[in-house]
């Protein structure tokens, strides 16, 4: 591994700072031209977006690897999944602290009562198992097969973001269905991929 | 995501300055014309942005801060121009409000037209501070200016067949570019029971802020009803019917499971996918109750004793 990251070790930097970009961009313009009537709403959107499009990004980097001939670029799946999970924590923390005030017990009539909520929890949990299951020496520890096999539930978080997406919207529902276009496309690839395969 | 960083309000003209100019401007052609006078002191197109001379300010000044004009204008759910709040405003400036007729139709004594600028002087206008409550959960206080829609309903003499009344946007996707997409059903139809239309505190509003009704809030003339969810505030109306069968709205059209045809503002009666316990009022940090029919109970509550709230929300 050490002589193949040589080459790549440039993009490690590139990548994560990059990430960043977005949630800068959302500091830059809070800053400047203040985040429009509804600042928390805003941000609400901004990260639940940035969430889905890291998710997104996670899941196309292996058909691109694939596609592309380029196996390094596999080497980048952990750290754009650790952002999906970073975008998701700013996404709940913005969620629990500003929008909701930390009332618990409206936060649990509104995780409890509300479909669209109970998809995004759900999403948010998986995406905390998952990082937090990324270290290497748990990779050792569970096996490649169980730690495999445990991944493969980014697939439902990312299903159940895009249902959490598409619950919110009142009936203009174009974005989510883009999204769900994209994931379909994820998706699709690996199915006839593995297909393929056999 | 934002794209509102494009004048800096120091830059913006005063509109003392600018309207002096247009005023200039109308009187040399006028003199050129050979037009008398007076008939420059007649509004010849309510532009967005003209004052509106108010002749009233009764009873109904909510003691709340008022939400700034600029997240007022800014926020705008109006669905003729886009699904995006915060693209209405810029979509919706060329939009023309002159000429502008209303229809009064169905069961009244005598079908009329009017013109936008004879209903103008119809009544005086009165001041109004409301509380408004979106749906979606926010809100804001919002001075309108207008008449109540009881002196409007009196004027038009609807006869005993008349038991709702049912309103119409304008239909016209070349200078509404919502209405390209069928994300609902045009043209926007709402509709109010005939003690709810008649109510002292449902408004016919031409203004707001002491202007005339900016474009991206539904000029040149819209409903607002405070006790109610904001879509039944319905926009840009260029017919009134009067009916004798409940109109079905037209977000109880599209979604019949979240929007009923009363939408009474019920912080104990959720949408379907949200809470309406509480709102954000825009330009606050935290939270506000939501307080049942937007804190109109005193005033409204009769008109739905004995009634379900849950099963006719």
């Amino acid at each position: 591994m050490s002589h193949h990251s040589q080459s790549i070790r440039w993009i490690r930097p590139v990548v994560f700072i990059a990430s960043l970009l977005p949630l800068a961009w959302l500091i830059w313009q809070s800053l400047t031209i203040g985040l429009g009537a509804n600042p928390v709403e805003k941000i609400q959107r901004y990260t639940g977006d940035w969430t889905l499009n890291f998710i997104f990004i996670t899941l196309a980097i292996s058909p691109l690897q694939r596609i592309t001939g380029i196996v390094r670029l596999k080497e980048m799946r952990r750290m754009v999944g650790l952002y999906a999970f970073f975008y998701a924590c700013l996404h709940f923390i913005n969620y629990i602290s500003i929008d909701q005030a930390f009332e618990w017990d409206a936060i649990i009539k509104d995780v409890a009562g509300h479909k669209r909520i109970v998809f995004g929890f759900i999403s948010f949990i998986i995406l905390s198992v998952l990082a937090a299951t990324s270290a290497n020496r748990i990779f050792q520890k569970l096996g490649a097969g169980y730690w495999n096999a445990l991944h493969q539930l980014i697939y439902i978080a990312a299903i159940g973001s895009v249902v959490h997406f598409l619950l919110l919207v009142k009936i203009d529902i174009r974005w989510p269905l883009i999204y769900a276009g994209v994931l379909a496309v994820l998706l699709g690839y690996r199915i006839v991929f593995r297909a393929h395969k056999k | 995501m934002d794209k509102k960083h494009d004048i800096k309000p120091s830059e913006i003209t005063p509109k003392e300055l600018y309207m002096n100019r247009r005023q200039f401007i109308a009187g040399a052609t006028a003199v050129l014309t050979g037009l008398s006078s007076l008939e420059l002191l007649v509004p010849s197109g309510a532009d967005s942005g003209q004052r509106l001379k108010i002749e009233r300010r009764g009873q109904y000044t909510l003691q709340e801060e008022q939400t700034s004009y600029k997240d007022a204008t800014n926020y705008n759910n109006f669905y003729e121009f886009s699904t995006d709040k915060e693209d209405v405003a810029e979509l919706s400036r060329n939009f023309r409000t002159r000429p502008w007729t209303l229809a009064i139709e169905g069961h009244v004594k005598k079908p009329k037209v009017y013109d936008i600028d004879d209903i103008l002087k119809l009544f005086p206008l009165e001041e109004r501070i409301y509380r408004f409550r979106c749906v979606e959960g926010w809100s804001m206080v919002i001075p309108w200016i207008g008449f109540p829609l009881s002196d409007f309903v009196k004027k038009c003499e609807p006869t005993s067949k008349a038991r709702y009344v049912e309103f119409i946007t304008l239909l016209n996707p070349e200078q509404m570019p919502g209405q390209r997409r069928d994300v609902l059903e045009w043209p926007y139809l709402e509709g109010l029971r005939m003690d709810e239309a008649t109510h002292p505190l449902t408004l016919l509003s031409l203004g707001m802020y002491g202007e005339v009704l900016p474009n991206q809030n539904g000029a040149p003339i819209r409903l607002i009803v405070p006790w109610k969810y904001g879509f039944k505030s319905i926009k840009s109306i260029v017919r009134i019917r009067f009916v004798e069968n409940m109109p079905t709205s037209t977000w109880t059209k599209a979604i019949p499971r979240e929007y009923g045809f009363y939408a009474n503002v019920n912080p104990d009666v959720d949408h379907p996918r949200w809470s309406q316990a509480r709102e954000r009022r825009l330009g606050e940090f935290s939270k506000r109750k939501t307080l049942m029919f937007n804190g109109y109970a005193d005033k409204v509550a009769h008109l739905y004793s004995g009634m379900d709230l849950n099963k006719y929300f």
